[in-house]
Protein backbone atom coordinates (compact mmCIF):
# COMPACT_ATOMS: atom_id res chain seq x y z
CA UNK A 1 0.00 0.00 0.00
CA UNK A 2 1.39 3.41 -1.44
CA UNK A 3 2.10 6.46 1.09
CA UNK A 4 0.15 9.78 0.88
CA UNK A 5 1.49 11.89 -1.89
CA UNK A 6 4.26 14.24 -0.74
CA UNK A 7 2.84 15.84 -4.06
CA UNK A 8 -0.46 15.84 -5.60
CA UNK A 9 -1.13 17.67 -8.95
CA UNK A 10 -4.60 16.94 -10.05
CA UNK A 11 -6.34 18.23 -13.82
CA UNK A 12 -3.71 21.07 -13.76
CA UNK A 13 -4.80 23.27 -16.84
CA UNK A 14 -2.39 26.58 -17.85
CA UNK A 15 -2.71 28.20 -20.41
CA UNK A 16 0.05 30.98 -22.26
CA UNK A 17 -1.06 33.03 -25.03
CA UNK A 18 -3.27 31.06 -27.23
CA UNK A 19 -1.03 27.70 -26.82
CA UNK A 20 -2.30 25.44 -24.11
CA UNK A 21 0.25 23.79 -22.50
CA UNK A 22 -1.01 22.29 -19.69
CA UNK A 23 -4.20 20.04 -19.86
CA UNK A 24 -5.81 18.49 -16.96
CA UNK A 25 -2.05 16.93 -15.83
CA UNK A 26 -2.65 14.84 -12.76
CA UNK A 27 0.36 13.79 -11.14
CA UNK A 28 1.52 12.02 -7.53
CA UNK A 29 4.99 12.34 -6.02
CA UNK A 30 5.65 9.96 -3.73
CA UNK A 31 7.93 10.95 -0.08
CA UNK A 32 11.15 9.85 -0.54
CA UNK A 33 11.28 8.57 -4.47
CA UNK A 34 13.14 10.15 -7.35
CA UNK A 35 10.29 11.06 -9.98
CA UNK A 36 11.82 11.75 -13.44
CA UNK A 37 9.52 13.68 -16.10
CA UNK A 38 10.26 12.96 -19.27
CA UNK A 39 8.83 15.01 -21.92
CA UNK A 40 9.66 16.75 -25.54
CA UNK A 41 11.61 20.13 -25.28
CA UNK A 42 8.39 22.92 -25.01
CA UNK A 43 6.17 20.41 -23.29
CA UNK A 44 5.87 22.20 -19.95
CA UNK A 45 7.90 20.22 -17.83
CA UNK A 46 9.52 23.00 -16.98
CA UNK A 47 6.07 25.13 -16.44
CA UNK A 48 4.81 22.30 -14.02
CA UNK A 49 7.88 22.88 -12.00
CA UNK A 50 7.45 26.39 -11.73
CA UNK A 51 3.68 25.91 -10.66
CA UNK A 52 4.78 23.43 -8.20
CA UNK A 53 6.84 26.07 -6.30
CA UNK A 54 4.30 28.33 -6.44
CA UNK A 55 6.06 30.68 -9.60
CA UNK A 56 3.05 30.46 -11.83
CA UNK A 57 -0.36 30.24 -11.05
CA UNK A 58 -2.87 27.40 -13.51
CA UNK A 59 -5.40 28.37 -14.85
CA UNK A 60 -7.43 25.42 -13.15
CA UNK A 61 -6.77 22.26 -11.03
CA UNK A 62 -4.70 21.70 -7.73
CA UNK A 63 -1.72 21.30 -6.35
CA UNK A 64 -1.46 19.62 -2.85
CA UNK A 65 1.72 19.88 -1.22
CA UNK A 66 2.30 18.04 2.28
CA UNK A 67 -1.58 17.99 2.55
CA UNK A 68 -2.56 21.55 1.74
CA UNK A 69 -3.66 23.15 -1.42
CA UNK A 70 -1.32 25.69 -2.39
CA UNK A 71 -2.61 27.54 -5.68
CA UNK A 72 -4.92 29.68 -4.25
CA UNK A 73 -2.24 30.87 -1.40
CA UNK A 74 -0.80 34.21 -2.14
CA UNK A 75 3.05 35.27 -2.62
CA UNK A 76 3.47 35.91 1.69
CA UNK A 77 1.46 32.60 2.52
CA UNK A 78 3.76 30.54 0.37
CA UNK A 79 7.39 31.51 1.87
CA UNK A 80 6.68 28.64 4.89
CA UNK A 81 6.19 26.05 1.65
CA UNK A 82 9.11 27.18 -0.94
CA UNK A 83 11.21 26.74 3.11
CA UNK A 84 10.48 23.03 2.52
CA UNK A 85 11.36 23.23 -1.48
CA UNK A 86 14.08 23.65 -3.26
CA UNK A 87 14.47 24.55 -7.11
CA UNK A 88 17.41 23.79 -9.14
CA UNK A 89 17.02 26.05 -12.03
CA UNK A 90 18.11 24.99 -15.30
CA UNK A 91 21.12 27.22 -15.12
CA UNK A 92 21.63 27.56 -11.54
CA UNK A 93 19.96 31.11 -11.21
CA UNK A 94 22.94 32.57 -8.72
CA UNK A 95 23.02 35.71 -7.60
CA UNK A 96 25.71 37.44 -10.09
CA UNK A 97 26.15 39.75 -7.90
CA UNK A 98 27.50 37.52 -5.13
CA UNK A 99 30.40 35.57 -4.71
CA UNK A 100 30.06 31.41 -4.46
CA UNK A 101 30.00 31.66 -0.71
CA UNK A 102 27.56 34.42 -0.41
CA UNK A 103 25.06 32.75 -3.15
CA UNK A 104 25.26 29.27 -0.53
CA UNK A 105 25.20 31.74 2.46
CA UNK A 106 22.11 32.98 1.16
CA UNK A 107 19.19 30.94 2.33
CA UNK A 108 20.83 30.90 6.22
CA UNK A 109 20.93 35.01 6.22
CA UNK A 110 17.66 35.13 4.82
CA UNK A 111 16.20 32.70 7.63
CA UNK A 112 18.37 34.93 10.33
CA UNK A 113 21.20 32.95 11.13
CA UNK A 114 23.87 35.59 12.23
CA UNK A 115 26.41 33.35 13.56
CA UNK A 116 29.48 33.84 10.56
CA UNK A 117 31.05 30.39 12.60
CA UNK A 118 27.76 28.41 12.04
CA UNK A 119 27.61 30.03 8.10
CA UNK A 120 31.05 29.61 7.44
CA UNK A 121 30.48 26.18 8.56
CA UNK A 122 27.21 25.18 7.09
CA UNK A 123 28.49 26.37 3.92
CA UNK A 124 31.85 24.56 3.52
CA UNK A 125 29.49 21.35 4.49
CA UNK A 126 27.07 22.24 1.67
CA UNK A 127 29.94 23.01 -0.51
CA UNK A 128 31.74 19.83 0.19
CA UNK A 129 28.71 17.99 -0.36
CA UNK A 130 28.69 18.77 -4.32
CA UNK A 131 32.45 18.75 -4.57
CA UNK A 132 32.93 22.28 -4.84
CA UNK A 133 35.57 22.81 -1.95
CA UNK A 134 37.91 25.96 -2.51
CA UNK A 135 36.05 28.15 -4.96
CA UNK A 136 34.08 29.76 -2.30
CA UNK A 137 35.65 33.21 -3.37
CA UNK A 138 35.01 32.70 -7.02
CA UNK A 139 32.34 34.94 -8.79
CA UNK A 140 29.29 33.12 -10.67
CA UNK A 141 30.82 34.43 -14.19
CA UNK A 142 34.02 32.74 -13.35
CA UNK A 143 32.51 29.06 -13.20
CA UNK A 144 31.78 26.93 -16.13
CA UNK A 145 28.11 25.27 -16.58
CA UNK A 146 28.48 22.42 -13.96
CA UNK A 147 30.25 24.21 -11.57
CA UNK A 148 27.18 27.08 -11.32
CA UNK A 149 24.76 23.85 -11.39
CA UNK A 150 26.82 22.44 -8.44
CA UNK A 151 26.88 25.71 -6.22
CA UNK A 152 23.03 25.78 -7.23
CA UNK A 153 22.18 22.81 -5.39
CA UNK A 154 24.69 23.63 -2.32
CA UNK A 155 22.66 26.62 -2.09
CA UNK A 156 18.95 24.56 -2.31
CA UNK A 157 20.28 22.11 0.32
CA UNK A 158 22.09 24.17 3.05
CA UNK A 159 18.96 23.96 4.81
CA UNK A 160 17.67 20.91 3.71
CA UNK A 161 14.29 20.70 2.02
CA UNK A 162 11.64 18.05 1.81
CA UNK A 163 11.65 18.32 -1.82
CA UNK A 164 14.32 19.21 -4.55
CA UNK A 165 12.56 19.97 -8.08
CA UNK A 166 15.86 19.93 -10.73
CA UNK A 167 15.22 21.77 -13.94
CA UNK A 168 17.02 19.71 -16.49
CA UNK A 169 19.87 19.25 -14.14
CA UNK A 170 22.19 17.87 -17.18
CA UNK A 171 21.03 20.32 -20.07
CA UNK A 172 24.71 21.54 -21.96
CA UNK A 173 26.74 19.74 -20.02
CA UNK A 174 29.67 16.94 -21.06
CA UNK A 175 29.06 13.09 -20.29
CA UNK A 176 31.31 13.28 -17.67
CA UNK A 177 30.13 16.14 -16.03
CA UNK A 178 26.56 15.36 -16.57
CA UNK A 179 27.58 11.85 -14.57
CA UNK A 180 28.71 13.73 -11.47
CA UNK A 181 25.37 15.39 -11.57
CA UNK A 182 23.61 12.60 -11.63
CA UNK A 183 25.77 11.14 -9.04
CA UNK A 184 24.93 14.26 -6.95
CA UNK A 185 21.55 14.28 -7.14
CA UNK A 186 21.47 10.13 -6.06
CA UNK A 187 23.53 10.63 -3.37
CA UNK A 188 21.39 13.80 -1.88
CA UNK A 189 18.58 11.48 -2.35
CA UNK A 190 20.31 9.01 -0.20
CA UNK A 191 22.03 11.37 2.60
CA UNK A 192 19.13 13.41 2.93
CA UNK A 193 16.10 11.56 2.15
CA UNK A 194 14.91 14.19 0.13
CA UNK A 195 12.31 13.78 -2.23
CA UNK A 196 12.94 14.82 -5.86
CA UNK A 197 11.58 15.73 -8.89
CA UNK A 198 14.00 15.43 -12.11
CA UNK A 199 12.75 17.30 -15.33
CA UNK A 200 14.78 16.28 -18.27
CA UNK A 201 14.76 14.95 -21.64
CA UNK A 202 18.37 13.12 -20.81
CA UNK A 203 17.31 9.18 -20.81
CA UNK A 204 20.88 8.55 -19.89
CA UNK A 205 20.56 10.40 -16.59
CA UNK A 206 16.81 8.84 -16.43
CA UNK A 207 18.26 5.75 -16.18
CA UNK A 208 20.49 6.30 -13.15
CA UNK A 209 18.43 8.35 -11.06
CA UNK A 210 14.74 7.00 -11.79
CA UNK A 211 12.78 5.45 -9.07
CA UNK A 212 9.60 5.99 -11.45
CA UNK A 213 9.31 7.83 -14.77
CA UNK A 214 6.89 10.02 -16.06
CA UNK A 215 6.30 11.00 -19.49
CA UNK A 216 5.07 14.31 -20.01
CA UNK A 217 2.89 14.53 -23.69
CA UNK A 218 0.62 17.00 -25.41
CA UNK A 219 -0.21 18.73 -21.69
CA UNK A 220 -0.98 15.82 -19.91
CA UNK A 221 0.89 12.99 -18.35
CA UNK A 222 0.74 9.51 -20.77
CA UNK A 223 2.97 7.35 -19.05
CA UNK A 224 3.81 6.75 -15.05
CA UNK A 225 5.81 3.33 -14.48
CA UNK A 226 9.13 2.15 -13.11
CA UNK A 227 12.02 1.88 -15.25
CA UNK A 228 11.39 -1.90 -15.82
CA UNK A 229 7.77 -0.48 -17.28
CA UNK A 230 9.24 2.02 -19.29
CA UNK A 231 11.53 -0.36 -21.05
CA UNK A 232 9.08 -2.91 -21.51
CA UNK A 233 6.11 -0.78 -22.54
CA UNK A 234 5.31 -1.18 -26.02
CA UNK A 235 3.82 2.52 -26.35
CA UNK A 236 4.49 4.10 -29.66
CA UNK A 237 4.76 7.34 -27.65
CA UNK A 238 6.70 6.17 -24.61
CA UNK A 239 9.03 3.93 -27.49
CA UNK A 240 9.46 6.51 -30.30
CA UNK A 241 10.56 8.91 -26.93
CA UNK A 242 13.10 6.50 -25.45
CA UNK A 243 14.70 5.67 -28.69
CA UNK A 244 14.85 8.93 -29.89
CA UNK A 245 13.14 8.39 -33.44
CA UNK A 246 11.42 11.50 -34.43
CA UNK A 247 9.19 9.64 -36.76
CA UNK A 248 11.06 11.57 -40.01
CA UNK A 249 12.04 9.40 -42.71
CA UNK A 250 13.74 11.91 -44.64
CA UNK A 251 18.06 13.01 -43.93
CA UNK B 1 -12.60 60.45 -33.56
CA UNK B 2 -11.47 59.39 -30.69
CA UNK B 3 -10.90 56.16 -31.22
CA UNK B 4 -7.10 55.96 -30.23
CA UNK B 5 -7.92 56.94 -26.44
CA UNK B 6 -8.54 53.72 -24.70
CA UNK B 7 -5.12 52.41 -26.40
CA UNK B 8 -3.38 55.32 -24.33
CA UNK B 9 -5.62 55.57 -21.51
CA UNK B 10 -5.99 51.92 -20.45
CA UNK B 11 -2.13 51.41 -20.29
CA UNK B 12 -1.60 54.52 -18.67
CA UNK B 13 -4.08 53.47 -15.74
CA UNK B 14 -3.03 50.09 -15.86
CA UNK B 15 0.74 51.34 -15.32
CA UNK B 16 -0.50 53.59 -12.46
CA UNK B 17 -2.20 50.84 -10.68
CA UNK B 18 0.68 48.68 -11.16
CA UNK B 19 2.51 51.36 -9.72
CA UNK B 20 0.31 52.01 -6.36
CA UNK B 21 0.09 48.36 -5.76
CA UNK B 22 3.92 48.44 -5.82
CA UNK B 23 4.40 51.15 -3.57
CA UNK B 24 1.75 49.56 -1.16
CA UNK B 25 3.54 46.84 -0.90
CA UNK B 26 6.42 48.24 -0.68
CA UNK B 27 5.17 50.60 2.42
CA UNK B 28 3.56 47.24 4.25
CA UNK B 29 6.74 45.83 3.86
CA UNK B 30 8.04 48.24 5.87
CA UNK B 31 5.57 48.88 7.99
CA UNK B 32 5.65 45.07 9.07
CA UNK B 33 9.83 45.62 9.81
CA UNK B 34 11.28 43.65 6.46
CA UNK B 35 14.06 46.01 6.23
CA UNK B 36 17.43 45.14 5.88
CA UNK B 37 19.82 47.89 6.96
CA UNK B 38 22.68 46.58 5.32
CA UNK B 39 20.81 46.55 1.89
CA UNK B 40 19.75 49.68 2.51
CA UNK B 41 22.99 51.53 3.65
CA UNK B 42 24.45 49.97 0.51
CA UNK B 43 21.71 52.01 -1.53
CA UNK B 44 21.76 55.30 0.10
CA UNK B 45 26.09 54.60 -0.92
CA UNK B 46 25.08 54.21 -4.16
CA UNK B 47 21.87 56.75 -4.63
CA UNK B 48 23.41 59.27 -2.53
CA UNK B 49 26.79 59.19 -2.42
CA UNK B 50 27.45 58.01 -5.95
CA UNK B 51 25.04 61.00 -7.35
CA UNK B 52 26.82 63.93 -5.49
CA UNK B 53 29.27 64.67 -8.48
CA UNK B 54 26.37 65.13 -11.25
CA UNK B 55 23.98 66.79 -9.00
CA UNK B 56 26.56 69.48 -7.65
CA UNK B 57 27.64 70.27 -11.17
CA UNK B 58 24.15 70.66 -12.34
CA UNK B 59 23.09 72.56 -9.73
CA UNK B 60 26.30 74.82 -9.67
CA UNK B 61 26.19 75.46 -13.46
CA UNK B 62 22.36 75.64 -13.78
CA UNK B 63 22.70 78.64 -10.73
CA UNK B 64 25.62 79.71 -12.73
CA UNK B 65 24.40 80.43 -15.92
CA UNK B 66 20.99 81.08 -14.41
CA UNK B 67 21.89 84.38 -12.06
CA UNK B 68 24.40 85.78 -15.72
CA UNK B 69 20.91 85.72 -17.81
CA UNK B 70 18.92 87.30 -14.86
CA UNK B 71 21.72 89.73 -15.04
CA UNK B 72 21.95 90.80 -18.36
CA UNK B 73 17.49 91.03 -18.20
CA UNK B 74 17.99 93.02 -14.97
CA UNK B 75 20.58 95.53 -15.27
CA UNK B 76 18.90 97.22 -18.22
CA UNK B 77 16.27 97.87 -14.87
CA UNK B 78 18.87 98.42 -12.33
CA UNK B 79 17.51 95.41 -10.24
CA UNK B 80 20.67 94.15 -10.31
CA UNK B 81 20.13 93.18 -6.96
CA UNK B 82 17.46 90.92 -7.52
CA UNK B 83 19.39 88.29 -9.26
CA UNK B 84 19.81 87.09 -5.96
CA UNK B 85 16.55 86.56 -4.72
CA UNK B 86 15.38 85.49 -8.13
CA UNK B 87 17.96 82.89 -8.59
CA UNK B 88 17.53 81.31 -5.31
CA UNK B 89 13.53 81.01 -5.50
CA UNK B 90 13.43 79.29 -8.59
CA UNK B 91 16.18 76.82 -7.33
CA UNK B 92 14.27 76.14 -4.21
CA UNK B 93 10.94 76.37 -5.59
CA UNK B 94 11.87 74.99 -9.67
CA UNK B 95 14.76 73.91 -10.44
CA UNK B 96 16.58 72.59 -7.93
CA UNK B 97 14.34 69.52 -7.38
CA UNK B 98 13.49 69.08 -10.96
CA UNK B 99 16.98 69.28 -12.22
CA UNK B 100 18.35 66.94 -9.18
CA UNK B 101 15.39 64.45 -9.93
CA UNK B 102 15.93 64.72 -13.82
CA UNK B 103 19.39 63.17 -13.47
CA UNK B 104 18.63 60.68 -10.54
CA UNK B 105 16.55 59.39 -12.94
CA UNK B 106 19.07 58.69 -15.37
CA UNK B 107 21.53 57.84 -13.79
CA UNK B 108 20.00 56.04 -10.11
CA UNK B 109 16.72 54.93 -12.03
CA UNK B 110 18.60 53.65 -15.18
CA UNK B 111 20.50 51.75 -13.47
CA UNK B 112 17.64 50.09 -11.21
CA UNK B 113 16.17 49.01 -13.79
CA UNK B 114 18.55 47.62 -15.57
CA UNK B 115 19.98 45.77 -12.04
CA UNK B 116 16.09 44.41 -11.38
CA UNK B 117 15.59 43.62 -14.92
CA UNK B 118 19.08 41.58 -15.76
CA UNK B 119 17.87 39.99 -12.55
CA UNK B 120 14.32 39.60 -14.14
CA UNK B 121 15.41 37.73 -17.06
CA UNK B 122 17.96 35.44 -15.96
CA UNK B 123 15.33 33.85 -13.40
CA UNK B 124 17.44 35.69 -9.96
CA UNK B 125 14.32 37.02 -9.00
CA UNK B 126 12.66 33.71 -9.32
CA UNK B 127 15.50 32.08 -7.59
CA UNK B 128 14.82 34.60 -4.74
CA UNK B 129 11.18 33.50 -5.11
CA UNK B 130 11.71 29.99 -4.36
CA UNK B 131 14.35 30.40 -1.68
CA UNK B 132 11.42 31.89 0.05
CA UNK B 133 12.81 35.73 -0.26
CA UNK B 134 9.91 38.46 -1.44
CA UNK B 135 11.33 40.27 -4.06
CA UNK B 136 9.74 43.76 -2.91
CA UNK B 137 11.68 42.82 0.45
CA UNK B 138 14.58 42.13 -0.69
CA UNK B 139 15.03 44.34 -3.99
CA UNK B 140 12.27 47.57 -3.62
CA UNK B 141 12.03 48.40 0.04
CA UNK B 142 16.26 49.00 0.11
CA UNK B 143 16.31 50.94 -2.92
CA UNK B 144 12.69 52.95 -2.28
CA UNK B 145 14.34 53.87 1.31
CA UNK B 146 17.52 55.20 0.01
CA UNK B 147 15.94 57.00 -2.50
CA UNK B 148 13.33 58.86 -0.35
CA UNK B 149 16.14 59.99 2.24
CA UNK B 150 18.90 60.56 -0.12
CA UNK B 151 16.50 62.56 -2.80
CA UNK B 152 15.57 65.61 -0.37
CA UNK B 153 19.30 65.98 0.80
CA UNK B 154 20.85 65.81 -2.54
CA UNK B 155 17.74 68.54 -3.64
CA UNK B 156 19.30 71.10 -0.78
CA UNK B 157 22.80 70.12 -2.15
CA UNK B 158 21.86 71.06 -5.90
CA UNK B 159 20.22 74.21 -4.40
CA UNK B 160 23.21 75.36 -2.07
CA UNK B 161 25.64 74.81 -4.37
CA UNK B 162 23.44 76.65 -7.30
CA UNK B 163 23.13 79.61 -4.66
CA UNK B 164 26.62 79.70 -4.39
CA UNK B 165 27.59 79.54 -7.49
CA UNK B 166 24.81 82.17 -7.87
CA UNK B 167 27.07 84.42 -5.57
CA UNK B 168 30.08 84.10 -7.11
CA UNK B 169 28.88 85.08 -10.92
CA UNK B 170 26.56 87.44 -9.30
CA UNK B 171 29.21 89.10 -6.86
CA UNK B 172 32.41 88.39 -8.03
CA UNK B 173 31.92 88.20 -12.10
CA UNK B 174 29.10 90.60 -12.30
CA UNK B 175 29.89 92.85 -9.81
CA UNK B 176 26.60 93.13 -8.52
CA UNK B 177 27.10 94.66 -4.80
CA UNK B 178 27.37 91.58 -2.14
CA UNK B 179 25.71 92.87 0.42
CA UNK B 180 22.29 93.64 -1.01
CA UNK B 181 22.54 90.46 -3.46
CA UNK B 182 22.86 88.60 0.36
CA UNK B 183 20.61 91.13 1.72
CA UNK B 184 17.77 90.31 -0.72
CA UNK B 185 18.38 86.46 -0.89
CA UNK B 186 17.68 86.36 2.92
CA UNK B 187 14.37 88.62 2.62
CA UNK B 188 13.06 86.54 -0.01
CA UNK B 189 13.77 83.19 0.83
CA UNK B 190 11.84 81.76 3.68
CA UNK B 191 11.77 77.88 5.29
CA UNK B 192 8.43 77.37 3.46
CA UNK B 193 10.77 76.97 -0.15
CA UNK B 194 13.28 75.38 1.55
CA UNK B 195 10.26 72.67 3.04
CA UNK B 196 9.23 73.05 -0.70
CA UNK B 197 12.53 71.79 -2.10
CA UNK B 198 12.15 68.81 0.57
CA UNK B 199 9.02 67.49 -0.43
CA UNK B 200 9.31 67.52 -4.22
CA UNK B 201 12.57 65.96 -3.62
CA UNK B 202 10.88 63.15 -1.81
CA UNK B 203 7.94 62.73 -3.88
CA UNK B 204 10.49 62.78 -7.67
CA UNK B 205 12.54 60.20 -5.49
CA UNK B 206 9.16 58.12 -4.74
CA UNK B 207 8.57 58.44 -8.45
CA UNK B 208 12.00 57.48 -9.74
CA UNK B 209 12.29 54.49 -7.55
CA UNK B 210 8.63 52.94 -7.95
CA UNK B 211 9.33 53.29 -11.71
CA UNK B 212 12.30 52.04 -11.64
CA UNK B 213 11.61 49.01 -9.64
CA UNK B 214 8.34 48.13 -11.87
CA UNK B 215 9.98 48.31 -15.39
CA UNK B 216 12.77 46.15 -14.07
CA UNK B 217 10.06 43.78 -12.42
CA UNK B 218 8.33 43.26 -15.41
CA UNK B 219 11.11 43.18 -18.30
CA UNK B 220 11.05 40.50 -20.08
CA UNK B 221 13.02 39.31 -23.68
CA UNK B 222 16.24 39.20 -22.65
CA UNK B 223 18.88 41.83 -22.90
CA UNK B 224 16.76 44.00 -25.80
CA UNK B 225 13.86 43.61 -23.43
CA UNK B 226 16.32 45.06 -20.25
CA UNK B 227 17.55 47.87 -22.24
CA UNK B 228 13.82 48.81 -23.49
CA UNK B 229 12.74 48.86 -19.82
CA UNK B 230 15.93 50.80 -19.16
CA UNK B 231 14.81 53.49 -21.35
CA UNK B 232 11.01 53.14 -20.61
CA UNK B 233 12.19 54.02 -17.09
CA UNK B 234 14.30 57.11 -18.20
CA UNK B 235 11.51 58.14 -20.20
CA UNK B 236 8.62 58.00 -17.44
CA UNK B 237 10.48 58.92 -14.65
CA UNK B 238 11.18 62.13 -16.96
CA UNK B 239 7.75 62.61 -17.92
CA UNK B 240 6.44 61.79 -14.30
CA UNK B 241 8.69 64.61 -12.82
CA UNK B 242 7.64 67.51 -14.86
CA UNK B 243 4.04 66.54 -14.46
CA UNK B 244 3.74 65.88 -10.99
CA UNK B 245 5.91 68.75 -10.53
CA UNK B 246 2.75 71.08 -12.20
CA UNK B 247 0.53 69.73 -9.58
CA UNK B 248 2.93 69.86 -6.69
CA UNK B 249 3.84 73.37 -7.08
CA UNK B 250 0.03 74.12 -7.20
CA UNK B 251 -0.89 72.13 -4.36
CA UNK B 252 2.20 73.10 -2.15
CA UNK B 253 1.55 76.98 -3.01
CA UNK B 254 -1.99 76.69 -1.20
CA UNK B 255 -0.03 75.15 1.83
CA UNK B 256 3.12 77.10 1.50
CA UNK B 257 2.18 80.67 -0.68
CA UNK B 258 4.77 82.33 -2.17
CA UNK B 259 6.37 85.19 -0.81
CA UNK B 260 4.74 84.36 2.79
Amino acid sequence: MRNEPLIHVQDLVQQIGAQQILRGLTLDVQPGETLVLLGKSGGGKSVLLRHLIGLMRPVSGSIVFEGQEITTLTERELEPVRRKMGMLFQDGALFDSMNVFDNVAFPLRERGERDPGVIRDKVAQSLARVNMEGHDKKMPVNLSGGMRKRVALARAIISPPDVILYDEPTAGLDPIVSDSINRLIRRLQRELNITSLVVTHDMISCNHIADRVALLNTGKIHFQGTLAELRETPDPIVRDFVDGRSGETVY
Amino acid sequence: MFSFLPALIFPLLSGLGELAMLAGETLRSIGRGRIRVGLTLRQIAEVGFGSQLVVLVTGAFTGAVFTAQAYFQFASLNMETAVGPVVALSMFRELGPVLTGLMVAGRVGAAMTAEIGTMKVTQQIDALRALAVNPVDYLVVPRALAMMLSMPLLVVECVGLGVLASYYVGVQVLQINGVYFFANIQKFTMSSDIMMAVIKGGVFGALIVFISCREGLNAKDGAVGVGRATTATVVTSSLAILVANFFLTMALNIIFPAGQ
